[in-house]
């Protein structure tokens, strides 16, 4: 493992996702994707009695259900780092409490996930873990009560507005295959924080595409990539503006990345017809095609 | 596109890219929807005065009505549609007022009676009530140096 | 139904055209300058409060009746008008004691009925 360029860290046996589980609430399986998730959730309570334990239950099941998936005993994997959005990672540690893991706590809002899988990584490559557990989740309601307004005050959001994700992603990294065809993680490049200015918590996209594009511009120049090595580029919930925003300032940098990017916010609910304004928001889906794994 | 160098160059190409709401069907809905709770509440008006009440009590009758039904929508999470609707058409109107304090005691229960409920209830509505009694104060302060 | 008979159309009709112009007011502000509904609602109080409290309001008034009253700026007219007629019988005392009184009405029943509703209704998701 070596650092090259400004802050990109290359890693020499790069870490397998061994497995990854994700459960998601009842909107998002009316979404385009929902497919390709685990579980649907039909709804929001899921038999608990407020938002927030409902979330914390998310983690809960997702995380055994990837651990059984895998077919690791839990008591191989070594570490474990999960984070969500409420204060003191509420549904995160909640949600693991049973599950006799040590535990890291983290909170990167809507890169918690990739936070988890960076910090994963470098664990397991350095040799300080075989096996790692990566969780995130949100809840649409719980985020709402926490950050907006109570969901039954009669307010109008504006076509900028985001729709949290409600639901959980877990995965397990590894650093052995156990004989599986698993997506690998090569590189990483943790992104500085860009504050462009933006103060309107209903645009939140437009908030963080500074940012997304300062990563990457960072990560091709520490590698010396072109936006063409790649099959596909990810971002996590820049939605449908900050997604535009993204590909022109990208193009006025010099970098092309119309024909292989995309955004998770974008893919996981249709505009259309579900009525979520500017898409969803939160990273955890992209567990399944972060932009620094190359397959 | 122009090169971005400055945060407010940033900004206004912000502005530029994002979407405008729907200002003219917004407002629409909004006089309509405002106008028919007014009616409404003129109508409990008049209903109160052909009863024989003074006109103090009837307008205190309106707002308690108005803020009673309010209440009930909100619990029965009908208000949160007619907001979304209506825009400023349900806000402004007393209704609005209402409906601020309802929601979080509702969704602060789980949260417990005394400190969820109980002081939750005011997170949004608490404002309208500290700017408004105290520019009243101020008002009153003002008025008696002119009595 | 004599009361029906007794209703002035063409006082609720001035209600309503009122009423949903105080309305657009507040959509404008909503949509133009991002501010969230509590502001929206502070900023209605306080303008009824100075509205009021410059005789002002008293006009749209007596020409809306409820198209006036009912909308947050009427509430604030309503606390002024309360705090001046107030401090004229008792003086200054009056001020701190005026506004609220006025209000109390509506304030008390949206405590009680917040209090009410949420002992019988239930979080839900929005569905939009």
């Amino acid at each position: 493992m070596k650092k090259i360029g400004n802050q990109t860290i290359i890693f020499n046996t790069p870490p397998y996702i061994l497995e990854t589980s994700s459960i998601v609430g009842p909107k998002e399986a009316e979404g385009p994707l929902a497919k390709y998730f685990d579980q649907c959730l039909e709804d929001e309570f899921w038999g608990e009695k407020t938002w927030e334990k409902a979330e914390s239950k998310i983690v809960k099941e997702n995380v055994n259900a990837v651990i059984s998936k895998s077919g690791v005993p839990a008591t191989q994997i070594d570490y474990c780092f999960a984070g969500d959005l409420l204060n003191q990672c509420i549904s995160s540690s909640f949600g693991l409490r049973d599950i006799n893991i040590p535990f890291f706590g983290i909170f990167g809002a809507c890169s918690t996930f990739v936070e988890g899988m960076t910090l994963g990584s470098i664990f397991v490559d350095s040799g300080a873990a075989q096996k790692v557990l990566c969780a995130t989740s949100s809840h649409f309601c719980s985020a709402e009560k926490q950050f907006r307004f109570p969901l039954e005050l009669g307010n109008q959001r504006p076509p900028s507005a985001q729709w949290t994700v409600t639901g959980s992603g877990a995965a397990i990294l590894s650093n052995e295959n156990l004989g599986k065809e698993c997506p690998r993680i090569t590189c990483i490049t943790p992104g500085k924080i860009v504050d462009m200015g933006v103060k309107d918590a209903n645009n939140m996209g437009a908030a963080m595409a500074p940012a997304a594009l300062d990563t990457l511009i960072t990560h091709f120049r520490d590698t010396g990539r072109k936006p063409s090595f790649y099959d596909a580029i990810i971002t996590g919930d820049l939605g449908h503006i900050g997604k535009e925003i993204l590909i022109e300032m990208a193009e006025s940098k010099g970098y092309n990345i119309k024909n292989n990017y995309n955004d998770c916010g974008v893919l996981i609910f249709d505009k259309e017809k579900q009525d979520t304004h500017s898409g969803g928001s939160r990273l955890w889906l992209c567990s399944f095609s972060i932009f620094w794994i190359f397959i | 596109m122009d090169k971005i160098e400055t945060k407010q160059e940033y900004l206004d190409y912000v502005d530029k890219k994002s979407p405008n709401s729907p200002i003219l069907k917004n407002c629409f809905n909004a006089f309509l929807v405002g106008g028919l709770i007014c009616s409404i509440g003129q109508i409990i008006f008049d209903f109160c005065k052909y009863k024989g009440l003074e006109d103090t009590a009837c307008s205190t009758i309106v707002s308690i009505v108005l803020i009673g039904l309010a209440a009930l929508l909100t619990g029965l999470n009908i208000f949160n549609k007619i907001g979304k609707f209506a825009g400023a058409g349900s806000l402004v109107p007393i209704t609005g007022f209402a409906n601020s304090i309802v929601s979080p005691a509702i969704e602060y229960k789980s949260e417990g009676y005394v400190m969820g409920v109980g002081g939750k209830m005011f997170t949004v509505a608490g404002p309208v009530l500290v700017y408004g009694i105290s520019t009243s104060i101020i008002v009153g302060i003002i008025a008696t140096f002119f009595v | 139904m004599e009361f029906l008979q007794s209703i002035d159309w063409m006082q609720l009709l001035r209600c309503f055209v009122v009423g949903g112009i105080i309305c657009i007011i507040g959509q404008i502000l909503i949509d133009k300058t991002k501010l969230t509904s509590a502001r929206i609602l502070v900023i209605f109080v306080t303008a009824g409060v100075i509205l009021g409290a410059l005789g002002i309001y008293q006009y749209i008034i007596d020409f809306a009746g409820c198209g006036a009253t009912v909308p947050l700026l009427g509430f604030g007219a309503n606390l002024a008008k309360g705090a001046i007629t107030e401090v004229q019988s008792t003086g200054l005392l009056g001020a701190f004691i005026g506004g609220v009184k006025a209000s109390a009405g509506g304030i008390a029943a949206a405590v009680f009925f917040g209090y009410i509703a949420s002992l019988i209704a239930k979080p839900k998701i929005k569905k939009q």
